[in-house]
């Protein structure tokens, strides 16, 4: 009875207490919850484009910083950097497009998949050899302190971060649902060959879609490098993802937007106000057990496709 | 067939389409070069030859049919001539250019369409959106406008939705704009396919079995719409079938192979009396 109050009704009470934490704790989550969606729109752009499920896409984000960062660190400035790595992502689509992807065109998705983890172990291996095994720093020119609004601290960092994944996400979506390219993608990601036919270039459209999440994954690694310092154990963000694109959907950019606030806030308010009962460490876990749910009850996501076949 | 950027080709109208923009070609126009050469192909699978120095040629306006017992070549053949496969030996020649290294979306890009033996649909999508993509080829434009959806991006999109939704009214698939492809059944589907590949406003249409699975009445509506197409508006046309009772009909020539080699190329009722084809395969046709 006692346990039942104190999970049930003493978090809600504490909520009510304190509003203006309730919304401070709000605005982290969700701030969490779309630095998660950036690192997920990698993996949603190239399943949506060639039903790849790209298990490099953490070390992708780990390599974007450390070559951002490596490159400043020997006295680029911050504009040259940039366009190096994103010049240096854009190779790398090519690189992956022409030894990886090529060679094993029509093989079956678990194949594609466990060439994308012989990717994850290069590129993690290739940028230690490049960079050093250091933790760095990555400094933007956005302090990560806090203001005031209202009475409600606001830390700038998340908010610049909030603000980019929110442009990124609706430019994305915009160029998936609305161009000839977007069109293009989405056909090459049903049927291959069909797409072919109808005279779409399949090796450009696998470049440009991985170049595209390079770029992304430059975003989330700037994001993630300037919170929490680029180190090796950024890559491991991607498993956070994980949860994120099921409760999403793996095809829908929108999906990894809702899945990241839905998980970024669930944790946050899971860990603030459940945590003192059960000993801390809800964070973990959370995102996790949420997404089994959401197998169970909705596997292909809230916004994912529905796989109808005819029998 | 129409220059390239200009989306309306079916005429506005009623369900069927009326006269052709163009001129059709009449038969005497077609002594000139023939639209596809395929110059003594062999494709070979390992050990397998599934094409033999197979030679044919396929002139502006006609309708060929290619017919053969299962496994003889036939969608071998297609697959080499719209570059899904390249032959080892041989050459393709379309209008007079050698085609034959061209990889599969630079073929379709000069204006060969085809359809697939097992439907290649977008499974996931509407039947609208399936026939969309069949103009990707023909859609241009500035990427940014485009996502605005503004001016003469938007402008185009309206053109080419036009023209989608007379093809959709042509081939009489109205009931099943919105429907998602993977669920429609058989018979609809492989009308959808040649929706999608008319969609790419071809000069040379190449169908493999595209009545395969349907009733009497549905390949009465897939041969009306066929001769359809060849005479509004002069699309050459390459079908694969098995049905005798159609390729008599609708085709104007027939070329028989039989384990990868052409036997017989020539009008259907001088085919039909070849012993070669008769020894190799030849169902009844009904009358």
């Amino acid at each position: 009875m006692e346990l039942a109050r104190a999970a049930l009704i003493g978090p809600f009470a504490d909520m009510v207490a304190n509003p203006r934490f309730l919304v401070e704790v709000l605005i982290g989550g969700v701030a969490a919850g779309l630095m998660y969606s950036l690192v997920a729109l990698g993996f949603v752009l190239i399943f949506k484009a060639s039903g790849v499920f790209n298990f490099a896409q953490g070390v992708m984000v780990l390599f974007a910083a450390l070559t951002l960062v490596g490159l400043m660190e020997r006295g680029a400035p911050v504009w040259l950097a940039l366009l190096l790595t994103m010049a240096a992502m854009v190779a790398l689509a090519f690189a992956i497009e022409r030894v990886v992807l090529r060679p094993l065109v029509n093989q079956p998705p678990i194949i594609l998949f466990m060439a994308t983890i012989g990717i994850s172990f290069f590129l993690e291996g290739f940028g230690e050899m490049l960079w050093g095994a250091n933790v760095k720093r990555l400094d933007i020119g956005i302090p990560d302190t806090s203001f005031a609004v209202h009475g409600v601290l606001v830390n700038r960092l998340e908010l610049t971060a909030a603000i980019t994944a929110a442009v990124l996400v609706t430019v994305l979506a915009v160029f998936f649902q609305r161009t000839r390219i977007g069109r293009a993608l989405r056909a090459v990601a049903d049927d291959p060959a069909a797409a072919l036919s109808l005279g779409v270039p399949l090796k450009t459209i696998w470049v440009v879609v991985w170049s595209v999440s390079g770029l992304v994954a430059i975003v989330a690694g700037i994001m993630w490098g300037a919170k929490s310092g680029v180190q090796f154990s950024l890559s491991l963000i991607a498993l956070k993802a994980l949860p994120v694109l099921i409760l999403g959907g793996f095809t829908s950019v929108p999906g990894a937007v809702a899945g990241g606030l839905v998980i970024g806030v669930g944790e946050k308010l899971a860990e603030v106000y459940w945590g003192p009962l059960v000993g801390g460490a809800i964070e973990n876990w959370f995102a996790y057990v949420l997404a089994l749910v959401a197998l169970l009850v909705r596997p292909q996501g809230l916004f994912g496709e529905r796989i109808i076949e005819r029998v | 067939m129409s220059p390239a950027g200009d989306p309306v080709r079916v005429p506005a109208g009623a369900t069927r389409p009326g006269p052709a923009a163009g001129p059709r070609p009449e038969p005497a126009a077609r002594d000139g070069p023939p639209l596809l050469e395929v110059d003594g192909v062999s494709v070979r699978f390992g050990a397998v030859q599934a094409l033999s120095r197979v030679s044919l040629e396929i002139r502006r306006g006609e309708i060929v049919a290619i017919i053969g017992p299962n496994g003889a070549g036939k969608t071998t053949l297609l697959n080499v001539i719209s570059g899904f496969y390249h032959p080892w030996e041989g050459r393709i020649r379309l209008e007079g250019k050698d085609r034959t290294r061209l990889p599969a979306h630079a073929v379709a890009a000069l204006g060969v369409a085809r359809t697939f033996q097992n439907v290649a649909l977008f499974k996931g999508m509407t039947v609208l959106d399936n026939i969309m993509t069949g103009r990707v080829l023909r859609m241009r434009g500035s990427f940014l406008l485009e996502g605005l959806y503004w001016g003469p991006a938007r402008r185009q999109e309206l053109a080419h939705r036009a023209f989608v939704e007379r093809l959709i009214d042509f081939l009489e698939i109205q009931a099943v704009r919105k429907t998602p492809a993977g669920r429609l059944p058989y018979g609809l589907q492989k009308r959808v396919e040649l929706a999608r590949a008319l969609a790419a406003e071809p000069t040379l249409l190449l169908l493999d079995e595209p009545m395969a699975g349907m009733n009497v009445e549905e390949k009465e509506d897939m041969c009306r719409f066929i001769l359809d197409v060849n005479d509004e508006f002069g699309t050459t046309i390459a079908l694969i079938e098995h049905d005798m009772s159609v390729v008599m009909d609708i085709s104007e020539r027939v070329a028989v192979l039989d384990y990868g080699r052409k036997i017989a190329d020539g009008p259907p009722e001088a085919v039909r009396k070849d012993p070669a084809v008769i020894a190799a395969y030849l169902g009844v046709a009904r009358d």
